[in-house]
């Protein structure tokens, strides 16, 4: 596709958990629990005025759901600010200086004073209904292949409590994650190359795992923007896989372009909206289909001029129906019907003539029903008759959910500044100069650069220097390196076998790195062989021995070599018909001999001199 | 514009105001924003912008620029005004805003909570009122509850008073939750009163979606159409947003600093449970909505002192209480409802000189009992008033208006000893301490 024709416009924004002590603003533990809660709080929450009055588009629509809020809080892992129930403590300013050292690594200007936000989210996930954020650093840039991107904002935010599941009433969610220290790196939204949006995202990655930042799942979260010039900004959340990022795109500019033909077609054809919602339960009082005959109520809206629009597919099997269906399962429908897919379900083409007649659809109209319990099924059709509105008007304005396989799916209209006032509660925070300096002293190497120089200094493959860096080893590899052994053996160590004996089932993560320096420290002294490290370790890690002694008990201790060569005499003793027959030719029968019995606890190198030696003197 | 010194010096030389959009250039970076006010305890180093991505940050201004980019004016909040039509069928019912959490904003001008709701922004807030009465609102005084005085008890008592004589069929008074167990029990004993006086206020500033001072006022409004016609304080139950307890207003404490189910009944049991929609009696002694003739009796006596006993503290205290003419003395004192041996010639004293001292325990929970240990008895002799079950604020409070009702110091210590509001309980049951 031709992006710069479609006037495609990107901007990535990254979520990193940070791997700090305590919480930003408590001092719990950062740490997920799986155990039982001790305690369950019921809440509700409304929308509330900022500080410059305006009502919060977003913020307003969360509340008319009206949910009640389940949350889970626990005696160890959670405490009263997590549960609203005590004032947040004063910013923590580990998690302060990690943010600093990211900024400053993105080539960011720090702000002079933190100050603290309220962020109103009302969807439950925060107990305060607001998040608490702060803009640390702005006007960063970074190098790319395809250009200069420029990084916007970097800010220092809580995050969110963790969703755990749906009740008949609510949602419930668990207070341990609410509070971890999170940072938001925002880039301008001016990228129009996908490939350059997944390059700024895998960077962006990198120079996050060069600081301290919580790994594993759930730990980052990639969020985009992607506009088109007829269509408008939609933010894609919850996006995994960096290699995903071009599809993701792809399929969003095609959904935009396709809304924007269908707004075109509608135009032309005059298409209005009405506002009004149709009891037809009657005409399916006979139906066959069973969705229908096992809902309270079947209401219906008539959309005139739609007719063979809402089937047309906006991105690979979602047509405008689905982005409609998605606005009414908000409340609480589990789909709806409309006219382009109709008869079907079980309903037939004289219950779809009675439908068009009851709602009084000419030709060039549509019709859109919800069968369900009557106040569900008007709500589900009033966001039915919302979105179809906008339909006309072109693209709306949503944060949307990234699908596996690369579509978006609507979420919740896109959020507005207003949301944002001053949390009182907690003290300004002035950035000294002194502070930023020590950490600038102090940034530490990036990955890149990393993997440069133990390549360059330890003589490793990029291979293994890049598994090296990519999981976090380097520190323990250079601490390694005081043994006078082959670097890349102990590279491999790290690198590949720990990593196959886990996945074989032996508990490598009980060895810490004093036991690898228990075992380096064997092969240096020539008591065990680099063959035997593998197995060594397993029965370290399998049997919590220490080095020597697993080494021992799986008869793996190298032996002197007047030992291997009694061995190697008597296997020779034994075949002396063989060497007389083949002479040097009995070479190859005879290492495996020697091999299989020494296997482990010599070096074949010194066996085969041996073992020639003793042949040639039977010559 | 709160600013002062050298950032007012700074924005005033570009002649820029709060509101204004401007641009300030540093040596590396430059911010496009809105000029917000700066909290007056913070320093003149920096100022305040708001920036288009809604963020605040401070700018440092010794290397700073300003340029005006647009004249603006200063943000305020503004709220639709309310237009409710009375409904005959429901009761009348009055709210009456003394300040404090339940009716505040955030002020970003000082960076902090402070009152600036009437009570007319509490219906604003919360349209289901409306379901359960109709509402009139009253600001008496906008205060935060840390600064209320014996003074300001006597005006909440004739706002409410005023209002029960117009016809309100109850009262809610929303308070700052610091000192409502205090202007709850000098209500209860300058009141008689026919309808119910609610008093309510919030733990979390009504600013925030979370603010418990939705379901308190809701409740509140409701206990205030109920048959328990006493002056009760009425806040979360626990800490989920489901139901409010009703305490009688001199049995009730503010136990935690910053919990949504702060107050507690102490040696008592909450006289109700209530929501929105209903409320269930968990204590039938109460007094019943008509039983008592509106009445009030509203003189206080400012010059009471309210002492915590300690191990050390030395007589002067309360010497010196006598020698700047206090007229009553509440000691909170230790356990069974002791003090030092040290205290107890001053103690006599302070009686002989006709000023009443009463003593009640730190304990909180039970009933003081002057007559197990031998301080207790001569504490006693020295003519010192035990004071049962009472909670020491009550004891401070009810001492304030017994002094203000009568000179005579026998009286004084008979109506102390009397139980007057409901303040004491001659069982202790089980119930009442949970540990």
């Amino acid at each position: 596709m031709d992006w710069e024709k479609v006037g495609l416009k990107m901007g990535l924004e990254i979520h990193q958990q940070l791997d700090t002590e305590s919480k930003l603003f408590c001092p719990c533990r950062t740490e997920l629990t799986d155990s039982e809660p001790d305690h369950d709080i019921v809440r509700n929450l409304r929308p509330t005025q900022s500080e410059l009055g305006k009502f919060d588009r977003a913020a307003f629509e969360e509340a008319m759901r009206k949910l009640h809020f389940h949350y889970e809080n626990y005696h160890e892992e959670t405490c009263l600010v997590e549960a609203d129930e005590e004032p947040p403590h004063p910013l923590n300013p580990e998690a302060l200086e990690i943010a600093v050292t990211i900024a400053l690594l993105l080539n960011m200007k720090v702000v002079d004073e933190f100050h603290t936000m309220r962020k109103q989210v009302i969807d439950g996930s925060n107990t305060g209904g607001f998040q608490r954020t702060g803009l640390v650093a702005t006007d960063g840039h970074l190098e790319t292949p395809q250009g200069t991107v420029k990084i916007e904002n970097l800010c220092l935010e809580e995050d969110a409590a963790r969703r755990i599941r749906e009740t008949g009433d609510g949602v419930v969610f668990r207070l341990d994650r609410l509070g971890i220290p999170l940072v938001e790196i925002t880039t301008d939204p001016s990228m129009s190359d996908p490939q350059q949006l997944r390059e700024v995202a895998y960077q962006i990655g990198q120079i996050l795992r060069s600081t301290r930042v919580k790994r594993g799942l759930g730990t980052i979260r990639q969020d985009l923007n992607i506009s088109i010039r007829d269509g408008a900004r939609v933010e894609v959340k919850g996006v995994q896989d960096l290699d995903l990022i071009p599809e993701i795109v792809e399929r969003e500019v095609k959904r935009q372009l396709s809304l924007v033909e269908i707004r075109d077609t509608l135009q032309e054809r005059g298409a209005v909206v009405e506002d009004k919602i149709f009891d037809v339960s009657e005409v399916f009082a006979d139906t066959e289909s069973r969705i229908i005959s096992s809902a309270e109520s079947v209401l219906a809206v008539k959309l005139s001029g739609f007719d063979g629009l809402i089937g047309v597919e906006i991105q690979p099997g979602r047509r405008l129906g689905t982005e409609m269906a998605d606005y009414a399962k908000k409340r609480g429908v589990s789909g709806i019907f409309h006219t382009d897919e109709l008869p079907a379900y079980g309903i037939t083409e004289e219950e779809v003539r009675g439908l068009r007649e009851a709602v009084g659809a000419s030709q060039g109209d549509a019709v859109v029903m919800v069968a369900h319990e009557r106040v569900t099924a008007e709500n589900a059709l009033r966001e039915v008759i919302r979105r179809a509105e906008m339909a006309i008007q072109g693209v709306p304005e949503e944060t949307r959910k990234a699908l596996p396989d690369g579509n978006t799916q609507y979420l919740r209209p896109l959020p507005t500044s207003s949301r944002m006032y001053l949390e009182t509660d907690i003290p300004l925070f002035r950035i000294e100069d002194d502070l930023l300096e020590g950490i600038r002293r102090n940034l530490p190497e990036l990955p890149s650069e990393k993997k440069e120089r133990i390549m360059r200094d330890y003589g490793l493959s990029e291979d293994l220097a890049s598994q090296l860096v990519k999981r976090n080893l380097v520190d323990e590899f250079e601490a390694l390196t005081e043994f006078r052994v082959d670097t890349t053996v102990i590279a491999s160590l790290l690198a590949y076998t720990l990593r196959e004996l886990r996945r074989e089932g032996h508990d490598v993560d009980g060895l810490g790195l004093d036991e690898l320096r228990d075992a380096i420290k064997l092969l240096e002294a020539g008591k065990i062989s680099k063959d035997a490290l593998r197995d060594i370790v397993a029965c370290m890690a399998d049997e919590s021995l220490a080095a020597e002694d697993a080494a021992g008990k799986l008869n793996l201790l190298l032996l002197a070599e007047d030992e291997i060569e009694s061995i190697i005499r008597e296997i020779v003793e034994g075949n002396l018909d063989m060497i007389s027959e083949r002479g040097m030719g009995a070479m190859g029968p005879l290492m495996g001999q020697a091999m299989g019995r020494l296997r482990g606890r010599a070096d074949g190198k010194v066996v085969n001199r041996i073992l020639r030696e003793k042949i040639q003197e039977r010559l | 514009m709160s600013y002062r010194g050298r950032a007012r010096k700074f924005l005033e030389s570009a002649s820029i105001d709060v509101g204004d959009m401007v641009r300030v250039e540093k040596p590396d970076v430059t911010y496009e924003g809105m000029v917000l006010d700066r909290a007056d305890d913070a320093d003149d180093r920096h100022i305040v912008l708001k920036l288009e991505n809604g963020y605040n940050i401070g700018v440092e201004i010794s290397d700073a620029m300003i340029e005006l980019l647009e004249k603006g004016s200063e943000p305020r909040i503004k709220l639709p005004p309310v237009e409710a039509a009375e409904d005959p069928e429901l009761p009348d019912v009055s709210i009456i805003s003394t300040g404090g959490t339940v009716a505040s904003i955030i002020d970003y001008r000082t960076g902090a909570v402070h009152p600036a709701f009437t009570a007319d922004d509490l219906l604003r807030a919360n349209p289901e009122l409306l379901d359960i009465a109709n509402i009139r609102g009253r600001a008496v005084f906008n205060i935060l509850s840390e600064n209320m005085k014996p003074e300001y008890w006597v005006e909440t008592a004739r706002a409410v008073y005023g209002e029960i004589k117009d016809g309100a069929d109850g009262v809610v008074v929303a308070h700052g939750t610091d000192t409502m167990h205090y202007t709850s029990a000098a209500l209860s004993f300058m009141l008689r009163t026919p309808v119910p006086v609610v008093f309510t206020g919030a733990q979390r500033s009504s600013d925030r979606p979370s603010s418990d001072a939705s379901l308190n006022i809701q409740c509140s409004v409701r206990a205030a159409t109920s048959e328990i016609a006493e002056v009760t304080v009425c806040m979360h139950a626990t800490m989920d947003d489901l139901s409010c307890h009703l305490h009688r207003g001199v049995k009730v404490r503010k136990m935690h600093t910053s919990r949504r189910d702060t107050f507690r009944s102490m040696n008592a049991l909450p006289l109700a449970e209530v929501t929105p929609d209903g409320i269930k009696i968990l204590e039938e002694n109460y007094r019943k909505r008509g039983s008592d003739e509106l009445e009030l009796s509203d003189r206080v006596e400012e010059r009471v002192a309210f002492i915590k006993s300690y191990p050390g503290i030395s007589p002067d205290i309360i010497k010196w209480h006598l020698d700047e003419g206090y007229r009553g003395i509440v000691i909170e004192g230790t356990g069974l409802g002791h003090c030092p041996d040290t205290l107890i010639p001053v103690i006599r004293e302070a009686h002989d000189m006709g000023v009443p001292v009463a003593m009640t325990s730190q304990c909180l929970n039970g009933r003081v009992n002057m007559n197990v240990y031998s301080t207790g008895r001569r504490l006693l002799q020295a003519g010192v008033i035990p004071c049962d079950d009472m909670l020491p604020e009550v004891a401070y409070v009810k001492m304030c208006w017994v002094l203000g009702q009568t000179d005579d110091p026998e009286m004084a210590c008979e109506m102390m000893r009397e139980n007057i509001a409901g303040e004491i309980n001659e069982r202790t049951s089980i119930a009442y301490f949970r540990g």
